[in-house]
């Protein structure tokens, strides 16, 4: 391969935080024009590589050589970066949602004539853009009335309205139903035909081979292997085995136990509707879990599954409900999650970073928090008690951290999912909720929040899981409820579930 | 080795050291500055009452700032109960107990009022208590009208903020002239704290957890004796130790007791951190920010008392800034507007450390103006420094 071909070239680098060497003497190398992705398990360095590369992480505080279009640079910031034609759409999204589409398209770039902005130019600019990434939407709309899928194209329309030589997406498909990740997809793929060079860091390898050019893997800060497609080297078993280093034969660990017949949690007739407004926001809602049972809820964004576990979990959203629940046989009337634990229903929420931990806290303090009296002794918590707790669980579900003194928000997003299933296992709960629990969290996690999962089932714990990945949901599942538009438009049990189904029910009204 | 463990140790916890360097710094600057007279036990007895009925507000305002809201109303709260006191002492015939009570009664009241608009009514702190700051500066210009300065005569209210504890050992012979109970207390308290780190210590062993290596350890114990010691010996020299010290120190042992080791306490800092996680931990948020305003209500009526006891008087400008010196007291002790960090006895470090400075420069007779301006700079100073030692830490 000739240099002369490549856009970046990333030489030697080395990174180090306190205590950890995040990166050790990477090699990455793009060509002109090419989709490169660049996957490996959480804490592999995919992240750190690119924040080096963005000058988040200025010249100087890593070794090593960026060279990008032939030149040797020294970025300080990301303007640095931005200015030479480098663009980073991160998985939190960088828009502002009370400013309209056109305003977040040209923020920071604003066109002016004089000293005042011209609006007119910045909305044809503007719809300019949105035409290109395929988006038909009045540009004045506000960016918080956009769903998830929609934003990401407003953030790569902000992109290509700066020429942006290489793009930079870090798992841009983490929060979008299939339908949006299929339109971005197509998208990448028709700017690759312009000429747009794009790096894309991604955990979903089915995306990974459709759309990849060559594919790199990082595995603990170092470069393991970098494949090229059109060799017919990609493929999703060999990226597994060098992403986690082993040969995983199965990315669903099969669990083997007698399930009881006995219902754990029932809930009938359940509506929920908004407080104040009165809209309604789940309707006739059936459905039941069995002890020792991993219960799928199937659908699309925004089709009430997340609502439906908010609204048993003791209703934090003041939902006026109706309708009747059970629990191990007692009728509940739940007003405060504190009674819905005690209750013993637990609820893991599918953003653990906005309201799942208290990311300025302690892997201690966090596993604690919720069943702090279990450490306590008249109201006073036993420090000795808590580390003990905090330990054993580190070691139960293999946190991986230095310490448990570790603040929660320096973690990867595998081990801080790790810590948010920790603090609800400490409440020792009948009924499990798990929102999403293996979003934006890599292979080798996944098969560990997996067998853990298994492990609490064979126990004769159950758990509902909410999950956006048809496979995931088909792979764990005991029985399949599918929900759409607020209601349960269908049940399957396992063993007849397909993905066609379940789609085809998701989308049925 | 041991040279390795206090570079650590030092590194680790130099957020916290720093505060109690800094003042450290400024003391021995002023007693150099004004040729003793700063360090005189005298001098610091005073220094002492004065702090009192700030440092009772910054340990309320810490709690406040830690659930990420702030409360502007509790100066003239402070101000305005402390003239009931003296009404209901003068007027209504109450005896200094009573009066007291009552100061402490209605500021736990008028917090939780504050603590209803936040929580039930979803009024921004800020705005609720910027109107309580006027409803209550014109409730102590309503009650001080007709008569102005309210003077108190009442021995046992005045002794709150002037008295000190007796020395019910005065009647030993030896070393005339120095207070023999505060001597006691000292011994005792140094004679505990050795004791609680030796159980401490026991107690992390048993669960084999790491502990600091024996000689580290060592002069841990003999270096803070020692600094008691001085402390005693220089209370000693005047009149002891002083009602009001005792007053904060109960109010600092017990508030740094709930935050750090008692369920509540967690609560409170969870909130904090992350109101929404805590509530679908089960924590009720608007439960804590009633303890939490309701604190604070109380801590104003403390420090009403303290203050009109100080002055022996109410007068219509009481508790003017209070406010403002107990914000930027907690923030000077390591408290964050971004919530869920803080500590109670930073916040009082954080008044001690403004406070010297306001004494120190009374008395080397610099002028206010720029007495304004050094106090803004240590503020500034402070929170750069906390916010650039809470980067570095990652």
């Amino acid at each position: 391969m000739g240099s002369a071909m490549s856009i970046l070239e990333m030489k030697d680098i080395t990174k180090t935080f306190p205590g950890v060497k995040a990166l050790s003497n990477v090699s990455f190398q793009v060509e002109e024009g090419e989709i490169h992705c660049l996957v490996g398990e959480n804490g592999a360095g995919k992240s750190t590589l690119m924040k080096v590369l963005s000058g988040v992480h200025p010249f100087g505080s890593y070794t090593g050589d960026i060279l990008f279009q032939g030149a040797v640079q020294q970025f300080q910031g990301i303007a640095d970066s931005e200015k030479v034609g480098i663009a980073i759409i991160h998985q939190e999204l960088a828009l502002i949602p009370e400013l309209t589409v056109y305003e977040n398209i040209l923020l920071g770039h604003e066109i002016t004539k004089g000293i005042r902005i011209d609006w007119n130019e910045t909305i044809r600019k503007a719809t300019e853009m949105l035409k290109k990434v395929g988006l038909d939407l009045n540009p004045a709309t506000q960016v918080k009335d956009l769903g998830v899928g929609r934003q990401q194209l407003v953030e790569i329309a902000k992109a290509l309205s700066r020429d942006v030589k290489l793009l930079i997406l870090d798992e841009p498909t983490a929060a979008l139903n299939e339908d949006d990740c299929d339109n971005l997809l197509s998208l990448l793929d028709g700017l690759r035909k312009h000429g747009v060079t794009c790096v894309l860091i991604s955990h979903k390898l089915k995306e990974v081979i459709r759309i990849a050019d060559k594919v790199t893997v990082l595995r603990d800060g170092q470069t393991v292997v970098t494949l090229d497609a059109h060799q017919g080297e990609v493929a999703e078993g060999s990226l597994i085995k060098h992403m986690v280093g082993r040969e995983i034969d199965d990315i669903y660990p099969k669990r083997s136990h007698e399930r009881s017949e006995e219902v754990v949690l029932s809930v009938a007739n359940w509506c929920a509707n908004e407080f104040g407004n009165g809209r309604p926001v789940l309707r006739d809602m059936n459905f039941h879990v069995k002890k020792g049972e991993i219960v799928g809820f199937a659908g699309l964004m925004g089709s009430g599954r997340t609502e439906l576990a908010r609204s048993i979990f003791g209703n934090p959203d003041h939902y006026k409900l109706q309708g009747e629940m059970q629990v191990k046989g007692v009728r509940r009337h739940l007003t405060h999650p504190r009674q819905a634990i005690q209750a013993g229903i637990a609820y893991a929420t599918e953003d653990r970073k906005r309201n799942g931990l208290v990311l300025i806290q302690d892997v201690r303090q966090n596993i604690t928090l919720a069943n702090l009296k279990a450490i306590s002794r008249r109201n006073v918590v036993n420090g000795n008690a808590e580390v003990k707790v905090a330990n054993e669980y580190k070691t139960a579900l293999a946190i991986k951290t230095p310490s448990i003194e570790q603040i929660v928000g320096y973690l990867s997003g595998g081990n801080q999912q790790k810590v948010s299933v920790a603090k609800w296992l400490f409440v020792n709960p009948d009924v499990l909720i798990l929102d999403e629990p293996t979003r934006g969290i890599d292979v080798g996690a996944k098969y560990e929040i997996y067998t853990i999962m298994n492990k609490l089932v064979e126990k004769g714990m159950s758990i509902i899981m909410i999950s956006s990945e048809l496979p995931e949901v088909l792979g764990m599942s005991d029985r399949v409820y599918v929900v759409a538009s607020g209601r349960i438009t269908g049940e399957l049990p396992v063993a007849e579930a397909t993905q066609e189904k379940i789609m085809q029910m998701a989308t049925s009204c | 080795m041991i040279v390795n463990e206090m570079q650590k140790i030092l590194r680790q916890n130099i957020r916290e050291y720093g505060m109690y360097i800094a003042l450290f710094v400024i003391m021995a600057y002023f007693t150099y500055a004004t040729g003793g007279v700063f360090i005189s036990s005298r001098n610091i007895a005073n220094l002492i009452n004065q702090t009192g009925y700030i440092a009772v507000l910054a340990v309320g305002m810490t709690l406040v700032i830690v659930i990420r809201h702030i409360d502007l109303s509790v100066g003239f709260l402070a101000g305005f109960l402390g003239a009931l006191a003296a009404i209901a002492m003068t007027s209504w015939g109450c005896s200094g107990p009573v009066a007291a009570l009552l100061a402490l009664v209605l500021g736990l009241g008028a917090g939780l009022v504050t603590a209803f608009l936040v929580a039930q009514m979803g009024i921004p702190s800020f705005v609720a208590t910027l109107a309580g700051w006027l409803i209550y500066r014109g409730a102590l210009l309503l009650v001080t009208l007709k008569t102005g300065t309210i003077i108190i005569d009442n021995t046992f209210f005045n002794a709150l903020g002037n008295g000190y504890v007796p020395d019910l050992l005065g009647g030993i012979r030896i070393l005339p002239g120095v207070h023999k109970l505060t001597l006691l207390l000292g011994v005792l308290a140094i004679i505990y704290f050795i004791y609680s780190e030796f159980k401490t210590r026991a107690n992390k062993l048993a669960y084999n957890f790491e502990v600091l290596s024996a000689q580290i350890f060592t002069f841990k114990l003999v270096f803070v004796s020692a600094l008691m010691c001085c402390v005693t010996w220089v209370l000693a020299g005047y009149n002891g130790i002083s009602w009001t010290l005792v007053i904060v120190g109960v109010v600092v042992v017990l508030y740094d007791f709930v935050t750090t080791q008692t369920v509540l306490g967690r609560h409170i800092f969870a909130v904090g951190g992350n109101p929404e996680a805590a509530e679908l931990s089960g924590i009720s948020v608007k439960k804590i920010i009633f303890v939490v305003f309701g604190s604070m209500g109380l801590m104003a009526g403390l420090s009403g008392i303290l203050f009109a006891s100080r002055l022996q008087s109410a007068t219509t400008t009481a508790g003017t800034l209070f406010e403002l010196d107990a914000i930027a007291a907690a923030f000077i002790g390591g408290a964050s507007a971004a919530g869920g960090v803080g500590k109670v006895t930073g916040s009082i470090i954080g008044a001690l450390v403004y406070m010297s400075l306001t004494s120190g420069m009374n008395l080397m007779g610099i002028d206010i103006s720029s007495q304004y301006i050094v106090r803004g700079a240590v503020l500034a100073g402070a929170v750069i420094f906390d916010v650039s030692t809470r980067r570095g830490r990652k």
